[in-house]
């Protein structure tokens, strides 16, 4: 059962919300089994600590959904597990590798095996969408022309712009450039795709476009993929499992049924997005009343 | 594809234009164009002092220029300075009496061989020397003769 | 009592002190850092350098960014520059009776000094301006983020043909602004002012050497490419990715960039000229 509904959003989703929720992977589960591992994760940037002791799997074949309120570090958790940025202490690994370990030539072999999607979709702005979406193609492997052509026009069909092949980036719109990014994020048919707040300023439209997007993609090219969101109803549409992290640690984890009966008050304030709860606006004040009548005196 | 094909026509079209620019500046505006070995015969001059001179100098007959000086060396037995002019190949009836002098051109402009023809028969060929000669004028000599002179006319 | 105030004193005149030399210390300390993270720029840039050349049409590109975007601005500025100088030096050697030397004085003031230094001004304010800005909105878009995502290094791939294109197109343009600047002041001069033809030009043969003069600046103007791209690269590459921090980075990749030539120029000038 989804406590979580999809309403009149966008349209539904195939195989969305499974009550066998593929779990956290289990201390013992096989390697294979478990894409992500990170341990004790431990992050901060200057004197503001991000992550503290952050435990997290990703299960291979999964869309994991890491929510939280805006501020606590879901793109640097994303940074984190591309190599982009490196753990102050604790463990990332992917697919078996230790990410906050690699070489740079290692790390970029192990990346041409991951895909990002951008907030701003990241689109290299002198090319057009065709080029970009060749572009990991023409980089990294030695292609003829015409079956980069076919490949890059397979992969525009499969976010639906084949037609728009020929239109430059300033030309898309927001939830445009998003699929072009995407199709070029799926263009090395990588084994994973973060998604980072792939949600933000779309209209409806492009919205249920992108969710069900993420969905297809996940399943039919047998992907792993994780969303960051504080998109709270779209991205439990779609998730098998759902991360709620905030000031630094996971608050829970679960299927999205699991996280709809959660009982904590947090969690189910950040769920249903109540104005009110333990957490008044983003920012830790003295009591309210209290701030008030010292306030009114003056 | 037209746009690249335009950058590289532009792109050509550009150091074609910087390469004509740097022939320019190396054949008109220095001396690469006129390079030392060019044609011409060899005449050279002694002068007690050869001033200012460079090599370089243009040599000049009633103020037209016929040639340049090409070397200026010290000769240690004569205490002489020994001027090589290389004169153009036009100009092949130098009398051998020609009279060779450093002149200033204006007050503070660079210093260059004037050559005045003298009145003899035979023209002075590759090699020659010219014997009368008159040296570079000194502004300080000049003024230190002045003031002399004029000291022995006060002491009078 | 009146003891623990006068160390109170003492404390808060001390600190009056060292404050401005902390200060001082700090931004030391962050010029260095700055100094230190552009040297590793450099480094990695060179290390793209095999790279560039076996990628022709991405050079090729930012020649043509640099350079042919360019040459308009540069061919302009050397016919005033040129016409001015006529125009100057006649009025001061007219003085002299020395007339015929001014196409000596244009050409070798050119050739030497303001081809190379008004030339790096110029590109500088047009091409490094530009490409500071180009490169701080591709990491403002994540752009420089995404290409590494996409196992691409955006220093190889972004920066380095940049580099060798403003590296390449800076000692043409140099010839380019000098040999119109020439002819600028040969119109001033012997077309205008009525000074000798024949005089205007062999005086500056004689006096502008080939290897001492013309190529020596053009080699002004290749170490200027140099130090111009590079800091503009730096300035983008280092830049804080928000819209006020590329601004900021510009304006700073322009200042830098036209002190370091000024400054750079007085030490090629010593070392050519010197003796």
């Amino acid at each position: 059962m989804t406590a979580v509904t999809v309403g009149s959003g966008p349209a539904p989703v195939s195989g969305a919300l499974t009550d066998q929720a593929p779990g956290a992977c289990a201390a013992d589960a096989a390697e294979s089994e478990c894409l992500v591992r990170i341990r004790g994760l431990r992050f901060s940037h200057g004197p503001r600590v991000i992550f503290d002791d952050v435990d997290l799997d990703i299960r291979r074949g999964s869309v994991t959904a890491v929510m939280g309120p805006s501020g606590t570090g879901k793109t640097t958790l994303l940074k984190l597990i591309s190599g982009q940025l490196r753990p102050d202490a604790g463990t990332i690994e992917v697919d078996g590798e230790p990410v906050h370990a690699l070489r740079q030539s290692a790390l970029f072999e192990l990346r041409r095996r991951m895909g990002m999607l951008f907030q701003s979709g990241a689109l290299l702005t002198d090319l057009s969408v065709f080029d970009n979406v060749a572009y990991p193609l023409r980089e990294h492997l030695r292609l003829s022309p015409p079956v980069v052509r076919k490949l890059v026009l397979l992969k525009l069909e499969a976010v639906g712009l084949r037609g728009a092949r020929d239109l430059m980036p300033n030309e898309l719109s927001g939830g445009m450039a998003r699929r072009v990014a995407l199709a070029r994020a799926i263009a090395l048919d990588p084994m994973m795709i973060l998604y980072d707040e792939p949600f933000t300023g779309q209209d409806p439209i492009s919205m249920g476009v992108l969710v069900s997007l993420i969905r297809q993609l996940n399943d039919a090219s047998r992907l792993t993929s994780i969303v960051v969101s504080h998109d709270v109803r779209e991205t439990a549409s779609i998730a098998d499992y759902i991360y709620v992290i905030s000031n630094g640690r996971v608050m829970a984890a679960g299927t999205p049924a699991t996280i709809a009966a959660e009982r904590s008050e947090w969690v189910r304030q950040f769920m249903d997005g109540l104005p009110d709860g333990p957490v008044h606006f983003h920012y830790p004040a003295p009591d309210l009343a209290a701030d008030l009548l010292t306030r009114g005196v003056g | 594809m037209a746009k690249q094909r335009s950058i590289e026509v532009l792109v050509g079209a550009f150091m074609a234009a910087a390469l004509v620019a740097l022939f320019f500046l190396a054949m008109k505006v220095s001396n690469l164009g006129t390079s030392p070995a060019a044609d011409g015969y060899r005449v050279t001059a002694r002068f007690a002092n050869a001033g200012s001179l460079k090599v370089r100098a243009p040599v000049s007959m009633a103020g037209v220029r016929v040639g340049r000086v090409e070397a200026i060396r010290f000769d240690k037995k004569t205490y002489e300075a020994v001027v090589t002019m290389r004169i153009e190949n036009g100009v092949d009836t130098i009398p051998e009496d020609t009279f060779a002098n450093i002149f200033t051109a204006g007050l503070l402009g660079e210093q260059y061989v004037g050559l005045e023809p003298g009145g003899s028969e035979d023209f002075v060929r590759d090699g020659d020397e010219l014997t009368q000669t008159q040296s570079a004028l000194i502004l300080e000599q000049m003024i230190g003769q002045f003031l002399f002179s004029k000291a022995e006319e006060g002491g009078k | 009592m009146a003891f623990k105030a006068l160390r109170r004193g003492a404390r808060a005149v001390a600190n009056a002190v060292l404050d401005p030399v902390a200060e001082l210390g700090r931004s030391g300390l962050k010029a260095l850092a700055g100094l230190g993270r552009a040297h590793l720029l450099l480094l990695h840039i060179l290390a793209g350098s095999a790279e560039v050349l076996w990628r022709p049409r991405l050079l090729l590109a930012q020649v043509f960014n640099v350079g042919v975007l360019s040459v308009l601005i540069v061919a302009v500025s050397g016919l005033f520059v040129g016409m001015v100088l006529a125009l100057q030096g006649f009025y001061v050697l007219s003085q002299f009776g020395a007339e015929e030397s001014l196409g000596v004085m244009v050409a070798a003031s050119l050739v030497r000094e303001l081809g190379p230094v008004v030339t790096a001004l110029l590109v500088a304010g047009r091409a490094g301006s530009a490409l500071t800005a180009e490169i701080g909105l591709m990491k403002a878009t994540e752009q420089l983020a995404g290409l590494e995502m996409m196992a691409v290094d955006p220093v190889r791939r972004i920066l380095t043909p940049r580099f060798y294109g403003g590296l390449i197109a800076m000692p043409l343009l140099v010839a380019l602004f000098s040999a119109v600047g020439v002819l600028g002041g040969y119109f001033v001069g012997v077309g205008l002012l009525g000074v000798d033809d024949g005089a205007f030009w062999s005086q500056m043969q004689s006096k502008v050497d080939f290897r001492e003069d013309v190529v020596n600046g053009v080699i002004k103007g290749l170490v200027f490419g140099v130090v111009v791209t590079w800091i503009a690269l730096f300035q983008g590459h280092d830049s804080t990715p928000t819209s006020a921090g590329v601004s900021r980075a510009t304006t700073r990749a322009v200042v830098h960039a036209a002190l370091a030539v000024l400054a750079l120029d007085f030490v090629l000038t010593a070392l050519m000229f010197g003796n």
